[in-house]
């Protein structure tokens, strides 16, 4: 929960970015410090995948500077985002279905012992990295298909873990998930957390946001709508956020540009 | 792929311990978890523990090579019952032979089946082999070695050919392949010229790959002593390397029955082979390349990243695996099989010629893959099922010649046990889905 003092990890300062005649972000700014969930919220076509892929180096921002510990960095490529220490687990998880566990979560970044593939050292790493995480799966060395939506997602979560990040990116994490499953996930981020991790979690569920993150950025209509401390406000507050119902004048105006410029 | 399979029983005691650990703050997910999946259960240490565990996993569908190892028991025991001339040392010693011209074609099936593909030229490819080698040597006089070494790469290249137009350009493998069936065969035409069949000399190297015997009885022991031994200490020494570092390890007991069943099985044909002229060396190439080969996929990164793009190509690509690399070096080292297969039937035959690499061949090769347990749907099997499926293949029409049935009610009976192993697959695969998911 504790919010270290020092400045933020990751700073988005005036992200914009254009998809031929739509301005998908427009201005974007958004502060996530070490240790502190940030759940990133806003109705289908907010910009919210954008804005992620815009970080996680998929699709960079046209304007805009993005900010790491402290200093402007340029995230061209997917590969930059990672040796910076950004871990993005994207929704449709990509993991191999017939490969084991172990080997999903080394999946091409093997421990190798003399040119060889070094299983005992991998299975040993996997056990050790699931057990500080407290994710439970039957075995290590059943492969991806007989595992369950939710042991997955922990899978694919753990995976990002591998490479040491200092943010890591959650797209709709719970999207397909039952109660009890959405629970061991959501347990998984706080843990994450607690590790003193940053967290931006995407999701369409309130409960979930409410349940974990500490703070909410709302993104409507590829524009900042607020940024909200979990604690002290209300869902129905987020939500009219959201939508756009918002009363103020401010919003209001948004909304009526929004509507023109469909 | 039976050790990798069996690999993953390690896991269920260790697992289910620490679950019932200080980490059980939701005991709800844990009984959730525990129903629907059976691996959870603990496996008892020590052989029950081994067969209890092997029943479960039959149930669930997890069949491995047992169904095959099955067919060919009863294969073997209705041909002897037919003819006790099946099983003579004579007859087992030409089938090892047999089994290495086509089986080595469906080793290079076996990798591009592992990919979720299929290779259609690999017939004319073995064909095309056989016909530059037999020019080269015989008609130009260039010496058997460099010959070899041509045949051999130039399945390696066309093979990449095709490799390069389905990865590179994007055109499906079934048709780059099948313009390949085609245009290489041409091609085999073309090189044999107006000459047609070009007989190879008995005493030239190529013809000893399938005629020589190594005659001394210690060398088929020796070999058999070798590979036990070999397997023993493989196992034994994993299991150690696991149990120093606290993850769960397979029981010594268990090490020792794998090792007698395996030492059983090459003892007993070590003993077949030497009643006739002894270990046939092109046995002894074709057991060394499916190890060789089966090393790569399980214990090598290559193989890792072949078998990850069978199960996924999208979740390969954000791994950083070089997808386009990866799918020309496979079909690569198809074609290399391929002229690897071609030259030790050109070697059975003792010639090059114009129906070599046509007719059955490439089904056989297909057909024995698939026999052999590795799945058409990609990224699932062994390339110990090209030896598997090669004596399903091979023992029926050796038994049927033997028992002097005609050809056509051959093809009728393999096309029959080929259907009989995708319906296993599939079904399989559907029992494992709906055993196994959560």
């Amino acid at each position: 929960m504790a919010i270290v003092p020092n400045g933020p990890v990751l700073a988005l300062r005036g992200i914009s970015k254009r998809f031929g005649a739509v301005q998908a972000l427009t201005d974007i700014h958004l502060e996530v410090h070490a240790g502190e969930v940030v759940a990133l919220v806003g109705d289908n076509g907010a910009g919210k995948s954008t804005l992620v892929k815009s970080i996680a180096g998929v699709g960079p921002a046209d304007e805009g500077v993005v900010e790491w510990q402290g200093k402007p960095v340029q995230v061209t490529r997917p590969h930059d985002a990672q040796e910076l220490g950004i871990a993005t687990v994207y929704q449709d998880l990509a993991l191999c279905d017939n490969i084991d566990v172990v080997g999903n979560l080394f999946l091409g970044r093997e421990i190798l012992r003399a040119g060889v593939l070094d299983e005992v050292e991998m299975e040993r790493r996997s056990r050790e990295l699931l057990q500080t995480l407290s994710i439970r799966i039957p075995s290590v060395r059943i492969p991806i298909a007989s595992l369950s939506g939710g042991q997955r997602q922990t899978v694919a979560i753990a995976r990002s873990m591998l490479g040491e990040p200092k943010l890591v990116i959650l797209d709709e994490p719970t999207a397909a998930l039952g109660v009890e499953q959405t629970a061991q996930v959501l347990d998984l981020v706080e843990r994450l957390r607690d590790r003193g991790l940053a967290v931006i979690l995407i999701s369409h569920n309130m409960a979930d946001v409410k349940a974990v993150a500490d703070r909410v950025a709302v993104l409507r209509l590829g524009r900042n709508n607020g940024t909200f401390d979990v604690k002290t406000t209300s869902q129905e507050e987020i939500i009219s956020a959201i939508t756009g119902a918002t009363d103020n004048a401010v919003t209001r105006r948004k909304a009526r540009s929004g509507e023109v410029a469909k | 792929m039976t050790t990798n399979v069996d690999k993953t029983n390690g896991g269920p005691s260790n697992g289910a311990n620490k679950a019932s650990g200080p980490a059980d703050a939701n005991p709800v997910a844990k009984d959730a978890v525990t129903v629907v999946d059976p691996r959870l259960l603990v496996r008892q240490e020590g052989f029950k523990g081994y067969l209890t565990e092997f029943g479960r996993k039959m149930r669930s569908g997890d069949l491995g090579a047992v169904p095959v190892i099955v067919g060919i028991a009863i294969i073997w025991a209705v041909f002897q019952w037919k003819d006790s001339a099946f099983l003579s040392p004579k007859n087992l010693s030409d089938l090892s032979i047999l089994l290495g011209g086509t089986g080595m074609i469906s080793v290079g099936i076996v990798f591009v089946l592992l990919l979720g593909e299929i290779d259609l030229s690999v017939g004319s490819l073995s064909g095309l082999a056989a016909a530059t080698l037999a020019v080269l040597n015989v008609n130009h006089g260039v010496p058997e070695g460099i010959a070899l070494i041509a045949a051999l790469a130039s399945g390696a290249v066309l093979g990449a050919v095709h490799g390069f137009f389905f990865a590179k350009i994007g055109v499906p493998a079934f048709v780059v392949t099948l313009a390949g069936l085609l245009a290489w065969n041409g091609l085999m035409l073309q090189v044999l010229g107006t000459t047609g069949t070009i007989s190879i000399a008995d005493d030239s190297f190529v013809r000893d790959l399938t005629a020589h015997y190594f005659s001394q009885l210690i060398a088929a022991y020796g070999a058999a002593t070798v590979a036990t031994a070999g397997f023993f200490l493989a196992q034994f020494l994993d299991a150690r390397r696991r149990k120093a570092v606290g993850i769960p390890s397979r029981p010594l007991s268990e090490i020792l029955v794998r090792t007698g069943v395996l030492a059983v099985i090459v003892y007993a044909a070590a003993w077949r082979l030497n009643e006739y002229k002894g270990l046939p060396l092109a046995l002894v190439i074709f057991v060394a390349v499916l190890v060789i080969l089966d090393f790569v996929v399980r214990r090598t990164s290559y193989g890792r990243k072949v078998i990850a793009l069978g199960g996924s190509v999208e979740a390969a690509r954000r791994a950083g695996i070089n997808v386009v690399a990866i799918r020309i070096s496979v079909y690569s080292l198809a074609g290399l099989m391929a002229a690897c297969g071609g030259i030790m039937i050109a070697s059975r035959i003792g010639s090059a010629s114009q129906q070599a690499g046509t007719g059955n061949l490439l089904m056989e090769a297909i057909a024995a893959a698939v026999i052999g347990g590795t799945s058409l749907f990609g990224g699932r099997g062994s390339v110990w099922s090209a030896l598997l499926g090669m004596l399903v293949i091979g023992s029926i029409s050796s038994g049927m010649n033997l028992l002097g049935v005609a050809n056509s009610v051959q093809y009728m009976i393999t096309g029959g046990v080929l259907l009989a192993a995708v319906v296993i697959d599939s079904v399989s695969r559907r029992t494992q889905r709906s055993a196994g998911r959560g």
